[in-house]
């Protein structure tokens, strides 16, 4: 794992992950939303997470966010016009985004293990497709069908929730 | 040394962009953009640790990385279910702008 990848990919994805929040047209944040998962999908693979890489793209990238670019573009939004903005709002949240942040890192800086490098692997071909499916249908085996019947019932909902005469 | 500490530092960075455009943005569909961001820098957090547990035979703990399939699932399943109610919204009241929906506000 090379330190300048690790710094690249970080930066890519937090500079397009504030991208996200700054842009005013909603187009530039979907895109920039891509940019950033594929920083965090080449972040999840220098960890050797390589399934959990190719799916964050698949998944994300490729139905997420043509999802979010579908219903933009559907419901025709312009960039937004300038409204009279909050004061007390945007200081009140940036505050608490701020103390957020510095909570999380003095929890860090006081956690003995985050100052130690990840132990070396025992091979450097990580099967990691087929372990985490042997977990996925032997321990893991009832929360899967669960999660199956939580997308049945989104899909259901989707569809209630597109009819027409909704009210 | 790239150690543990830096992937939670870029997960905690990640969360807060994504926390901070949740306070700040008023665009329904920015939020929810922002939500995707958090829930993603917690599954960046899971797999550093998933990759830390290294067991005697040299694998990482994979329990991590299934936890952060499921995340990825439920994730995909409330994008859909969200942006249906956002459509449903919009139909409604012709807007995608928090302070134009305050019924239930207090």
């Amino acid at each position: 794992m090379s330190a300048f990848l690790f710094w690249l990919f970080a930066l890519v994805m937090l500079g397009f992950g504030a991208a996200v929040v700054i842009n005013r047209n909603p187009i530039a944040s979907a895109l920039s939303l891509v940019l950033c998962f594929m920083g965090l999908s080449a972040l999840f693979m220098s960890l050797d997470a390589f399934f959990i890489g190719i799916i964050q793209v698949l998944v994300y990238a490729g139905a997420v966010i043509v999802l979010f670019l579908f219903i933009i573009m559907l419901l025709d939004l312009r960039v937004e016009e300038r409204r009279k903005i909050n004061v007390v709002a945007v200081v009140g949240g940036s505050v608490v985004a701020l103390v957020f942040f510095l909570q999380v890192y003095s929890v860090v800086g006081q956690l003995s293990a985050a100052k130690q490098p990840f132990p070396a692997l025992g091979s450097a071909k990580t099967d990691d497709v087929h372990n985490v499916g042997l977990l996925l249908f032997t321990n893991y085996n009832l929360p899967f069908q669960i999660i199956g019947v939580l997308v049945l019932v989104a899909t259901i909902g989707v569809i209630v929730l597109s009819k027409r005469e909704l009210r | 040394m790239i150690t543990l500490g830096h992937y939670l530092i870029v997960s905690g960075l990640l969360f807060t962009i994504g926390f901070a455009g949740v306070l700040l943005r008023r665009n329904i569909i920015i939020i929810f953009m922002s939500l995707e961001l958090m829930l993603n820098a917690a599954n960046l957090s899971l797999v550093a640790f998933s990759r830390f547990r290294v067991d005697s035979a040299g694998m990482p703990d994979y329990n991590g990385q299934v936890f952060v399939f499921f995340i990825i699932t439920v994730a995909a399943a409330e994008v859909a279910v969200g942006l249906a109610i956002i459509v449903a919204l919009y139909r409604a009241r012709q807007t995608t702008h928090v302070e134009d929906v305050s019924t239930l506000k207090f």
